[in-house]
Formats: structure tokens, C-alpha cells, sequence
């Protein structure tokens, strides 16, 4: 799905991956569990695999990856972007509009903007 | 250890530097097995859950992201376990830091289940004592059946549905005849919505309706049971949890709706 929608030549996936990935530390209640410290240093090894394919952007399926994935971006300092499956689907048919956009980086904030009049 | 299971990837290193700090503390028993915890948790599980089958490989802490955290480890939390050490099984705050990601079932050659063992472990502890952001959210979404864990009723659910929508279908013409059903009868998929999205990012509601849409997928929110989100799951707080679960299945099935979609 992501390749349909990015294109094949501009996905890269993480190593390792699939059922032999790492979780992001997001789940199991830790985005909550107020272990700060902890739930960023067991993120450590996803942020260094998502630094290590050189991508712009981390693609995220549910709301605790996305908010774990983006701290780790930020406090790392990888500074990736990391937006939710919807988003990119929506960017990549054209009907992303301009207030939708919150996790897009500047690279894509203006890219094919459905009904740009309508920013607020 | 590290040869047994070969990790690709930067983390290598980081790992095997992690699990060298941590052996170099020997851990002293009691002498006298008094041991529950974990029979306890064999009693309750299918097949124990392999429980007593490990071989001491390592595999599951050389990939796990939370080995070295509070110098545990799943291994050494299991070996622990197995040997008695109830007390520091029961206390330790690792397990709140395990996010039961089961990647250590995944490459256990005994398919041991390290995150059950951990679950009931944070079940041990008194309920007021578990971390107080998910005590919070759970009790939180126990308040109405909306099950939100930020706290968001029917009302307020629906009023920001109805008022995103409103909005976008008059700024996005090509969308005007989009919806957002709550409630609707017969609806083909049941779908839940993490309660940021409403609560903080209305904005963020959108992507997902549009694609909905322009698939003509036929679906509904329910008035009760919309939230996505279930940390009484994570308090391991078992009739929460399943109360939570139970007040959204219910609404799906009072609907006649053919799919439950959970986007959490
Ligand atoms: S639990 Fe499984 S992976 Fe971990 S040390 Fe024991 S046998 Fe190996
Ligand atoms: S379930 Fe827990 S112990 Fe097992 S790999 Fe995941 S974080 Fe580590």
C-alpha cells in the first residue's frame, strides 16, 4: 500500500522488518505510564533504524506509533517527518487540503494542496 | 549470545553494551523456593506458556528494545521468575516499560510467552499503585460508555463530528455529499477513532472520512463505544478492559454492522 502510494522507487523499508521488527515503545501503555526516560531509550533502536534508511519521512498505521515515532524524531534529533497512512493516501490522490497537513515537513506542506484557498 | 541470533541493523552494539552492564551483577537467592508468581501464571495459560522451556539463549533479550531498562531484561525477568524471586518479579517497574510487543515470543525457540508472564506481573501490582497516567485514562474511560479515555461524551463526540463535517463539505465542494454517521443502522463497518482526534486535532478526522468516501465504503461511528483507545487493557485490569471491549461490540451488533474497524 505504501509503494502504491509513494511510488516503489521512494519507499525504503527498515532492517529488520516485518514480523522481525522492533516495536516503537508507543504501545502497551507506556505513551502513559509516565517512564519518560525509559520509553525514549527503548525507542532509541527505532529511531536508529529509521535514521539508517535515510528517509524523510516514517510512516506511522496507528495513533501511539505516531506519537512515540515523533518525539523520537525530535528528541534524536533525526527531525523526519512522521505522518499517519491517511495522510499520504489522501496527499497522493490530491484531496489533502491545506489544514490537514500538520505532520507534513515544508518539503510537502505546499505539494498538490487540495483547495489551497481554504488555509486558515 | 549475540551469535545465536543475528541482528541486522544499527542496534547491534547498542544491545550487547546494554546486556554487558547487566551481567555483572550476580543475583542471590534466598535458598528456599517459595515460588507462586509463576505457577500461578502456568495455571492460568495454554500450555503454561512454555514457561519452563527456556534454554536460557538469550534470543529474546538480544532483541528486545527494552533490555538493559531498569537492569532487566525478558530473559533474566523469566529466569527470575522460574527461580523464585517473587518479590522482585512483582515490584520491578520494568514491566511497565515491557510494551508486550511479543517480538520475543517471535523469535523464542520455545515460543515462550515472556509478555503474558509480564502482564500478570503488572496485574500483581495493587491496582492503585499501577502508573497513574494509565490508572487515569482507564478510570476515565470507565466514566461513560463513550469509553474515551480523554473523557469525551456523546454529546461532545458529536458535535465536533457534525461540525468538522459541515465545514469541509462547504470549503471541499467535491465532498459535499460526504458523511459521518453515528449510529447508523445497518451500517456495513463498525468504525472506532482514537479520542485525540476529536478531542485535539479535529482536522486529523479527515483524511480518514475522504478515503472512506471515495471508496463509497458504507460505515458508521457508534454514540457508545467510539473511542479506540483501551488502557484498562494496558492497567491490566481485566473486567475494565473487557467491559470497555464489551460496550463497543455491543453498539456494533446493535447496529447490524458486518465489520468491526479498529484504526488504534
Ligand atoms: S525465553 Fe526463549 S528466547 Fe529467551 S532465553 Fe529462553 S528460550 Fe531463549
Ligand atoms: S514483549 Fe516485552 S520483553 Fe518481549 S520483546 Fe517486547 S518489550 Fe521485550
Amino acid at each position: 500500500m505504501v509503494k502504491s502510494v509513494v511510488g516503489e522507487e521512494n519507499f525504503i523499508d527498515m532492517v529488520p522488518n516485518r514480523s522481525n521488527n522492533y516495536c516503537c515503545g508507543g504501545g502497551g501503555g507506556f505513551l502513559q505510564s509516565g517512564y519518560k526516560d525509559a520509553r525514549l531509550e527503548y525507542g532509541r533502536i527505532k529511531d536508529e533504524q529509521i535514521q539508517a534508511t535515510r528517509a524523510d519521512y516514517c510512516v506511522a498505521a496507528c495513533h501511539n506509533c505516531h506519537a512515540q515515532i515523533h518525539e523520537l524524531s525530535e528528541h534524536f534529533g533525526g527531525h523526519y517527518g512522521v505522518v499517519h497512512l491517511w495522510s499520504i493516501i489522501c496527499l497522493s490522490l490530491g484531496i489533502l487540503g491545506p489544514n490537514e497537513r500538520t505532520y507534513l515537513n515544508d518539503d510537502l506542506k505546499t505539494v498538490n494542496v487540495f483547495h489551497p484557498e481554504t488555509e486558515m | 549470545m549475540q551469535g545465536v541470533f543475528e541482528e541486522k541493523g544499527p542496534s547491534n552494539r547498542y544491545v550487547a553494551e546494554k546486556e554487558g552492564q547487566m551481567t555483572q551483577e550476580p543475583i542471590r537467592l534466598s535458598g528456599k523456593k517459595t515460588s507462586t508468581f509463576i505457577d500461578k501464571v502456568k495455571e492460568l495459560l495454554p500450555d503454561g506458556g512454555n514457561l519452563n522451556l527456556c534454554l536460557t539463549c538469550g534470543a529474546c533479550s538480544s532483541g528486545c528494545p527494552a533490555t538493559g531498562l531498569e537492569g532487566m531484561d525478558p530473559r533474566k525477568f523469566l529466569r527470575m521468575a522460574a527461580l523464585g524471586m517473587d518479590e522482585e518479579v512483582t515490584s520491578t517497574p520494568w514491566v511497565w516499560m515491557c510494551s508486550m510487543c511479543q517480538r520475543c515470543i517471535y523469535v523464542c525457540p520455545m515460543k515462550i510467552d515472556i509478555p503474558r508472564l509480564v502482564y500478570f506481573a503488572r496485574q500483581s501490582w495493587p491496582r492503585e499503585t499501577r502508573p497513574k497516567g494509565i490508572l487515569g485514562s482507564c478510570d476515565m474511560a470507565l466514566k461513560n460508555d463513550t469509553c474515551s479515555a480523554m473523557g469525551a461524551g456523546e454529546e461532545d463526540f458529536q458535535f465536533v463530528v457534525e461540525d468538522v463535517l459541515e465545514e469541509y463539505r462547504e470549503a471541499q465542494p467535491e465532498f459535499a455529499e460526504m458523511e459521518a454517521p453515528i449510529d447508523k443502522q445497518g451500517a456495513e463497518f463498525f468504525v472506532n477513532q482514537n479520542s485525540r482526534e476529536p478531542v485535539t486535532e479535529p482536522d486529523e478526522l479527515l483524511p480518514l472520512w475522504k478515503i472512506l468516501h471515495t471508496v463509497g465504503a458504507d460505515w458508521t461511528y457508534g454514540s457508545k463505544g467510539w473511542a479506540a483507545e483501551n488502557y484498562c487493557m494496558f492497567l491490566a485490569d481485566d473486567e475494565s478492559w473487557k467491559h470497555i471491549t464489551q460496550t463497543a461490540v455491543k453498539q456494533a451488533d446493535d447496529l447490524g454492522c458486518k465489520v468491526f474497524l479498529n484504526t488504534e
